[in-house]
């Protein structure tokens, strides 16, 4: 074993020295860890060694990819920050999409990698890369251990950087002479004068904000990720109670409100509901709370985006005010918070005509699908409507995302994981492992398309091995659906490389594995099937056998204004 | 416009590259960047000049802030200041041009820090403004390197950008 410095410095014959991969274990277990997703390497051989002496318990993934995603599932359901374990070199970099998938959509995750000795940094070592270099970028903070003293300050910053504030992903480099160094551990405490967390918005805005709301004609309440996030579901109820105002989510925000509450218009943007989309372009207010206005809602267009409106902003990160459109209001803090001040001191508007054109939007352009041989829009609300409110649903990327997020009567906060900012395939599998093993006791449901299953298929063993009685809705067409859709509109039909012409049996699959498969071809079958796979005690894979040419509606082109839908 | 911010960060391995990643990143318009120690041994002061309009400054400020690592940011832009650069120029001297060089070393108060038979070295501290000038004029008679560091700005007064 390499002998460190710091080792040298620690008098040695005293009882109460623990090595590196103790402390970290000691000091995860202070944060009430509980669970961690990894994957053993040589250069995390002492944490793998220690593992088995802690109470933490530990979920051998089959990629590591598939750890911070499931890390990320985890986060997203319990609200806690979410651990995975990687080993140096090609285990950290498989961790890298999962990384950049929390990043972007503000999941806090503590990442775990083992490091060559820190006497080979630097020297192209085996198993040796810069993984705080390659995830800079994407990750809120990150550190490289070079002295075991430092080992339990930095756990403690790190889980409270990645929970707080605008939640992320934080990275400690670990390397592997500093995880077997030993060291009296100490109590540490937070070394973070540089680091600022917003709380109570300014109460000068908050005025501003009720005024605007009172002497509003159009309002919209434009809600994000960021509403879930802050635990502030709650609030925006209230304040819909109170004021009447209308609301609008994106993707990171369904759950919000509960699917078919009178004031929920649906999902804004790009797949997003004919009136949701009108409103914000006609709104003469718009509440942004916890959104970054990106471009899968504003189409890229910032200054072509609910030109109409005056803007307050919400958002406990300062540097997503004026990013994209300029905030009349801005306000800075904690959503929760803010909503409950603003509601306070709020008073209904008068806005029973901007009801009556919403209504009339609602009725000629409702979410609506062509009854075909097996609809997947047909399949979403009948797993909905048979699986009940408490199920939690993953889902992958593509097509089948967008019909859940129209389709699927999501009805509580942290009850619907999706892949939105950085839109990676491969994040469904996982991620509903994570929420399975968050939520034991929960009803989680995956849908997933045939080409991002395959792409973490293999976690399929995880499922098995931990006994995870997740539910499997593929729906399976054979392409690569929204490619294949884009390429459609786009590149006139022109489709290229979307076939997915060697797909294997799903359901001998799910048999290898020792799944109980289902398939269903027509419309007809569906409700026996989702029964069935209720009534299974383990899990279970459905096989919906759709049609390539289903495609999600309506579609805002990129580039174009929200108003200016296909398929409207 | 051009913006002049004072950058106070923690003397952290890696918070520079913190800094630069960031800015390329997310493609902001930096003219320049200096670092170095201050008078506080776990502080380094990083001096930035941003290209940058008010929606844009906004960003690069708030962005930089978001970094665990940075402390304090501030716009020196409109406040009374010192701003001054250091450049190093060796140029080609010939005994025939040598005093010519030396009038233009004397009028610009810069200093001849390296001569030999063939070039001198001119050392000169001052606005970014006053060292182009410089170069300009010793242009005629033929530049074979220029280093320059970068502003680095301080405000007039006692209090310090910390408490800006």
């Amino acid at each position: 074993m390499m002998e460190s410095r710091s080792d040298q410095m620690i008098k040695p014959g005293s009882e109460r020295n623990l090595t590196g991969a103790e402390i970290l274990l000691k000091a995860l277990a202070e944060e009430n860890v509980e669970l961690i997703f990894g994957y053993p390497g040589g250069a995390v051989l002492p944490l793998y060694d220690a593992l088995l002496q802690s109470p933490i318990r530990h979920v051998l993934v089959r990629h590591e990819q598939a750890a911070a995603h499931a890390a990320d599932g985890y986060a997203r359901v319990s609200g806690k920050p979410g651990v995975c374990l990687a080993t140096s070199g090609p285990g950290a970099t498989n961790l890298v999409t999962g990384i950049a998938n929390a990043y972007m959509d503000s999941v806090p995750l503590v990442v775990l990698t083992g490091q060559v000795p820190t006497t080979l940094l630097g020297t192209d070592s085996f198993q040796e890369v810069d993984i705080t270099g390659i995830t800079m970028p994407i990750t809120k903070h990150s550190y490289l251990v070079k002295d075991v003293r430092d080992i339990p300050r930095i756990v403690k910053e790190a889980f409270y950087i990645a929970g707080s504030g605008r939640p992320g992903p934080v990275a400690i480099d670990l390397p592997k002479d500093v995880q077997a160094a030993t060291a009296v551990p100490e109590t540490a405490s937070l070394n973070l004068k540089s680091y600022k967390v917003f709380g109570k918005g300014n109460a000068g805005q908050i005025m501003e904000a009720a005024k605007a709301i009172r002497t509003s004609k159009r309002p919209v309440l434009y809600a994000g990720g960021g509403v879930i996030s802050a635990g502030a579901d709650g609030a925006l109820r209230e304040l819909c109670r109170k004021t009447g105002l209308p609301v609008v989510t994106t993707l990171m925000g369904i759950g919000s409100l509960p699917h078919g509450h009178p004031n929920l218009l649906g999902m804004v943007g790009m797949h997003g509901t004919v009136t949701a989309n009108y409103a914000v372009d006609d709104c003469d207010l718009l509440i942004a709370v916890g959104v970054r206005f990106d471009d899968r809602v504003t189409s890229g267009l910032g200054h072509r985006f609910a030109t109409k409106a005056k803007v307050i902003h919400i958002d406990i990160d300062p540097a997503e005010i004026g990013k994209v459109v300029r905030a009349n209001i801005p306000i800075v803090g904690d959503a929760r918070q803010i909503l409950e001040d603003i509601r306070e001191r709020a008073e209904p508007p008068e806005i029973a005509d901007w009801w009556r054109q919403i209504r009339l939007w609602q009725e000629s352009h409702p979410l609506n699908y062509a009854q075909t041989d097996l609809s997947p829009q047909l399949i979403m609300e009948t797993i909905g409507e048979l699986a009940g409110e408490t199920t939690v649903v993953a889902t992958d990327v593509g097509q089948h995302q967008m019909w859940a997020a129209q389709f699927y009567p999501v009805q509580r906060s942290r009850h619907f994981l999706t892949s939105s900012g950085l839109g990676a395939m491969g994040f469904g599998l996982p991620a509903a492992i994570g929420a399975q093993l968050a939520r034991p006791e929960a009803l989680v449901f995956l849908i997933v398309g045939d080409g991002g299953f395959q792409m973490t298929m293999q976690e399929l063993a995880t499922i098995v091995q931990y006994r995870l009685p997740v539910k499997i809705a593929l729906l399976n067409n054979g392409v690569l659906g929204m490619v294949r859709q884009l390429q459609g509109v786009f590149c006139g039909e022109r489709f290229s490389e979307i076939q997915l012409h060697a797909n294997p049996d799903f359901l001998k699959i799910a048999e290898a594995y020792g799944i109980l498969g289902i398939r269903v071809k027509t419309a007809a079958d569906v409700e026996k099937a989702v029964q069935k796979a209720l009534a299974h005690q383990g899990p279970v894979l459905m096989d919906f056998l759709i049609s390539a040419d289903e495609w999600v509606w309506p579609m805002v082109p990129p580039g174009k204004a929200i108003t200016e839908m296909l398929g409207r | 416009m051009k913006h002049t911010l004072a950058v106070l960060v923690e003397n952290r391995p890696g918070v520079l590259t913190h800094i630069s990643g960031l800015i390329s990143r997310r493609a902001f318009n930096i003219e320049s960047i200096a670092a170095g120690y201050t008078e506080e041994a776990e502080t380094t002061r990083i001096t930035i000049v941003v290209e940058a309009d008010d929606m844009e400054l906004e960003q690069v400020v708030n962005q930089l802030s978001k970094l665990v690592d940075v402390i304090k940011i501030t716009d020196l832009t409109g406040i009374d200041g010192i701003h001054r650069e250091l450049a190093l120029i060796k140029v080609k001297a010939s005994s025939e041009t040598r005093s010519d060089i030396v009038d233009i070393v004397d009028i610009f108060r810069a200093k001849i820090v390296d001569v030999n038979r063939e070039t001198m070295v001119i050392e000169l501290t001052g606005e970014e403004t006053k060292i182009d000038a410089l170069c300009e004029v010793l242009a005629d008679h033929g530049i074979i390197e220029i280093v320059r560091t970068g502003k680095v700005a301080l405000s007039r007064g006692p209090v310090p950008a910390k408490d800006l």
